[in-house]
């Protein structure tokens, strides 16, 4: 399994990660190296098995629907980067 | 007595007490401890020496007032990734270098009300994505049997400070082996307890299906004691088992005679040192010299674990860090003219390596067309990983196998092969992926280096894997021993 250059740039762009070009031939070397361990996992026949998402038996866990205390607004943005009148300030999302 | 820092928590306790010790006094002897081993160990990223002493004072007045519990007074480390109100929490990484939580994680909550003194937040590879503590983004631990060692990880800082005597306990978190590998590489006891035992209200998120809070302790009575503190059902976390859990030590001090011992082939295969194989070899005879019946077993699908658990934990990392953008909290970059290129540039400058190589490898693994292919797949092939774990558990009480391949190994050797180090986690992944309980002890010694066992037990059972971990413990008497530094 080799990764291109082209593949590593797309899913940088999903993970939203920006690289430099060396970033790319490092992480184009090595993630391809780590996915060819991984087809192992082709020899195992599972036709017929259902996936596993979670180790426990638990169905949606409800509560009833009552409106309980949240954190407070000055507690939220205390780690914001930037705020403005109690909001998170962001640069301009639409060009 | 002057070296407080070298007791245990239970034996801390007894004397507190008393009264023949002052909390202050313990505490105050695990500070000089850290000040005179810190700079040469690196276990901690936070130091809070004045909020220890408050709590300590606090402690020394509940004693008085007796209504002091079992960790009253008792000097903790708590792993980085659990956020502590008002205590920096960095996770390891850059991201979050100067991430102060508004609110203290559900761990941390139970650690204050029974009265246990905080004396720092603990090193970890970044997001807990590691088996060294080499990716912290704070510089490495190092191992306090051989400074030349990594401690393991990623809960590395918790495991060293364990071993140093610079806390008499921690708290860590392990996801595919982040307490059982270090506890094992430092010489210390780790318990990861079944997943949904432990609420992780408040664990800085990894791999979501994976993630759980446990004790690192220098003998099994006090990761039974912690484990006592911590467990328990918590609204606050969906997946938080609703059963309520048994008093833990009770299960301590009993006899094992009779007990069904299964050991899987499949662990003692390639890769695994001389030394691992014969300190494992003598514990099961040990095993047999309590009455236990050991018998060798086949977990055929265990080779897969490591790619299905690669799979799983990166699709759920690329996940869960999609919250680091720069604009709600955590560090960011604004210096680009749109919200786009901050986001990207934010998440480049402060992600380290490995979580990049995760959350790509996560991204790419849940991308369209891969899919099927991979995290599918994974999920499928870890149903039958859980299904050979369950048929052996029909047959035996617990399964017997090494904590990790290799003693401590030597700080950069693994650096620049992400798959070499991958491999450091190849005995501890298959029971992370099955969320069974699982405990590491030491077990002997090879190259003058710990070697650690592990015990794996049946969901929600740690009761017996506390049961068979202590009556081994105490047969083999290398309970609390520290190296000397």
């Amino acid at each position: 399994m080799s990764l291109s250059r082209e593949q590593v740039l797309h899913i940088a762009k999903l993970a939203r990660i920006a690289l430099t070009p060396d970033e790319v031939e490092r992480f184009r070397e090595q993630l391809s190296s780590i996915l060819d361990h991984f087809a192992l996992l082709s020899e195992v026949p599972t036709e017929d098995v259902e996936p596993t998402a979670h180790p426990l038996p638990l169905r949606n866990v409800m509560r009833e629907d009552v409106v309980q205390p949240s954190m407070p607004r000055e507690d939220v943005l205390l780690n914001a980067p930037e705020q403005e009148e109690g909001m998170f300030r962001v640069r301009a999302v639409l060009e | 007595m002057s070296e407080l820092w070298r007791l245990t928590a239970h034996e801390a306790h007894e004397l507190l007490r008393r009264r023949e010790i002052s909390a202050v006094e313990l505490t105050q002897s695990v500070l000089r401890r850290i000040e005179e081993v810190e700079e040469r160990i690196h276990a901690y990223i936070t130091l809070t020496p004045e909020l220890a002493l408050e709590q300590a004072r606090e402690a020394d007045e509940r004693f008085a007032a007796g209504t002091a519990t079992p960790l009253t007074g008792i000097p903790v480390a708590v792993k980085d990734v659990i956020i502590t109100k008002g205590v920096r929490t960095t996770a390891g990484s850059r991201m979050l270098e100067n991430f102060i939580p508004p609110y203290d994680s559900h761990v941390a909550e139970r650690l204050r009300r029974a009265g246990a003194v905080m004396v720092g937040k603990a090193n970890m590879d970044e997001f807990a994505m590691g088996s060294s503590t080499e990716h912290s983004a704070f510089g490495p631990t190092r191992n306090p049997w051989a400074l030349d060692r990594v401690p393991g990880g990623s809960s590395g800082g918790s495991a060293a400070a364990v071993a140093a005597g610079e806390c008499l306990i921690a708290l860590g978190s392990d996801t595919g082996g982040s307490i059982r590998q270090p506890a094992a590489l430092c010489g210390v006891v780790g318990l990861d307890p079944t997943y949904g035992r432990v609420s992780r209200y408040g664990l800085i998120a990894f791999g979501s299906s994976l993630d759980q809070i446990g004790p690192i302790g220098r003998d099994v009575e006090d990761v039974a004691t912690m484990l006592d503190c911590i467990g328990g059902h918590d609204p606050r976390d969906s997946t938080s088992n609703p059963e309520p859990m048994p008093d833990m030590r009770h299960y301590l001090g009993r006899d094992i005679k009779g007990f069904r011992i299964g050991v899987p082939r499949e662990y003692f295969v390639d890769g695994i040192e001389p030394g691992v194989r014969e300190a494992l070899e003598r514990a099961l005879r040990l095993f047999e010299g309590l009455g236990c019946e050991v018998e060798e077993c086949s977990l055929p699908s265990t080779k897969y674990a490591l790619a299905v658990y690669y799979l799983i934990a990166p699709s759920e990392a690329s996940a869960n860090l999609a919250r680091y953008d720069g604009v709600k909290y955590g560090f960011s970059d604004r210096s680009h003219p749109s919200m786009w290129e901050n986001m990207e540039h934010t998440r480049a400058k402060g992600f380290g390596d490995e979580v990049k190589r995760r959350i790509m490898l996560g991204t790419y693994a849940l991308s369209a067309g891969y899919y099927d292919a991979y995290y599918l797949k994974a999920q499928k092939v870890r149903t039958i990983i859980n299904r050979e774990f369950a048929e052996a558990f029909e047959r035996y009480d617990v399964l017997v196998t090494p904590t990790s391949p290799t003693v401590a190994f030597p700080l950069g050797s693994r650096l620049d092969d992400p798959y070499a180090m991958y491999l450091a986690d190849v005995c501890t992944l298959p029971a992370a992926v099955a969320g069974l309980p699982a405990i590491s002890l030491p077990c002997g010694e090879s190259e003058g280096l710990p070697v650690g066992m592990q015990i794996i037990g049946n969901f929600f059972d740690e009761g017996r894997l506390l049961m068979v971990a202590h009556a081994f413990e105490r047969a083999f008497g290398w309970a609390n021993r520290l190296p000397d530094l």
